[in-house]
């Protein structure tokens, strides 16, 4: 548990200390894939508590996700459909149910 | 703590991934905060806050202006002004003229028409008072003044655009025995309108209150004549 915190602090490290913004217009998407991030490592911890964790599948579960995310809200601002709110809801829904899920995995033992 | 033992690397890299994209997305909020919309309410807050001291010496200059026309000489003139054009309520002794329809039947072969109140009936009675010296006239709550129109509409009489049914109450304002006996002329107005059986009521009050003339002046065509005309 304490490596992908550490992994965390490193790369917020490295992200503040390299400079250099997403454009304003592409900050929905950015926002979007970073959702489907979250979701993506929280589904991950969820995996490892029941045993099931496939690296493959995770670490082709945290890009897919993020790239469709913000290539189906992109999709969706072009065609007049706003996916955006639909993507938050899906992955802001799984985020709380995996953390629900490794709450209790802890409250267990 | 460690006991979720698969997939730590690989967790923490893609966390490292995470912390990047996470720095990179607090900066570009930040970056959006400080541009557009905040940009331009700063930009609203000055000018705002300019107009507001535009104002603000606005209001002092009126107040100057104000108290340096406040002479008396100035004020008394103004005031004398806003009586003769009728923006002032006045009151003092008068008399009320109240003049109703004719309550005789119309002779057979009359016209009808003689036993009503034209228009000119009214005039005529407002030209007398004048002709007297009265110094302020009322028709009904409305005040006469220099725009003043005295017309039949329909049944009704209009003053000031305003419509009135009779009987119609004429107020002045002015010396009371003159005016009452101009009225009162042996073949003058009065008589010839009580010919016809028209009501005309004549009272001489010490007191009668002759209301402001409650419009606006619009001047669309007339325009004050640049530089002073001597003739």
């Amino acid at each position: 548990m304490i490596l992908p915190i550490v992994g965390l602090i490193v790369g917020i490290i490295i992200g503040i200390s390299f400079p250099g913004s997403v454009p304003s217009e592409y900050a929905k998407y950015m926002s979007v894939a970073l959702l489907a991030s979250i979701d993506s490592v929280f589904g991950g911890l969820r995996a490892g508590t029941e045993d099931k964790f496939d690296n493959t599948v995770f670490i082709s579960g945290f890009f897919t996700n993020a790239l469709l995310a913000a290539g189906l809200v992109y999709i969706g601002d072009r065609l007049g459909i706003d996916l955006y709110y639909v993507a938050l809801l899906a992955f802001g829904l799984r985020v709380f149910q995996n953390l629900a899920i490794i709450r209790r995995y802890f409250l267990k033992k | 703590m460690g006991r979720i033992k698969q997939g730590q690397v690989a967790i923490a890299l893609v966390c490292v991934v995470l912390g990047v994209m996470l720095a990179v997305q607090f900066r570009t909020t930040q970056d959006i905060r400080s541009t557009i919309p905040y940009q331009r309410v700063e930009d609203l807050a000055q000018r705002l806050s300019q107009t507001e001291k535009e104002r603000d010496t606005l209001v002092k200059e009126v107040e100057k202006l104000r108290k340096s026309t406040g002479n008396e000489a100035a004020s008394q003139e103004q005031e004398l002004i806003r009586m003769g054009a009728g923006l002032v309520a006045l009151n003092g002794p008068g008399v009320v003229v109240t003049i109703d329809d004719s309550k005789r039947p119309a002779k057979l072969g009359d016209n009808p028409n003689l036993y009503l109140i034209h228009d000119d009936d009214i005039l005529k009675v407002i030209n007398e008072l004048r002709a007297a010296g009265a110094e302020a006239i009322a028709i009904n709550e409305q005040r006469l003044i220099a725009t003043s129109e005295i017309r039949c509409a329909g049944p009704t009489l209009s003053v000031n655009n305003t419509h009135y049914a009779p009987p119609y109450e004429i107020r002045a304002i002015g010396e009371t025995k003159t005016m009452e006996n101009a009225l009162r002329l042996r073949g003058g107005v009065v008589e010839t309108l009580q010919f016809w059986g028209i009501q005309v009521a004549i009272k001489v009050q010490d007191n009668v209150t002759i209301p402001a003339y409650k419009g606006s002046f619009r001047f669309d065509y007339a325009k004050p004549v640049a530089g002073e005309v001597k003739q």
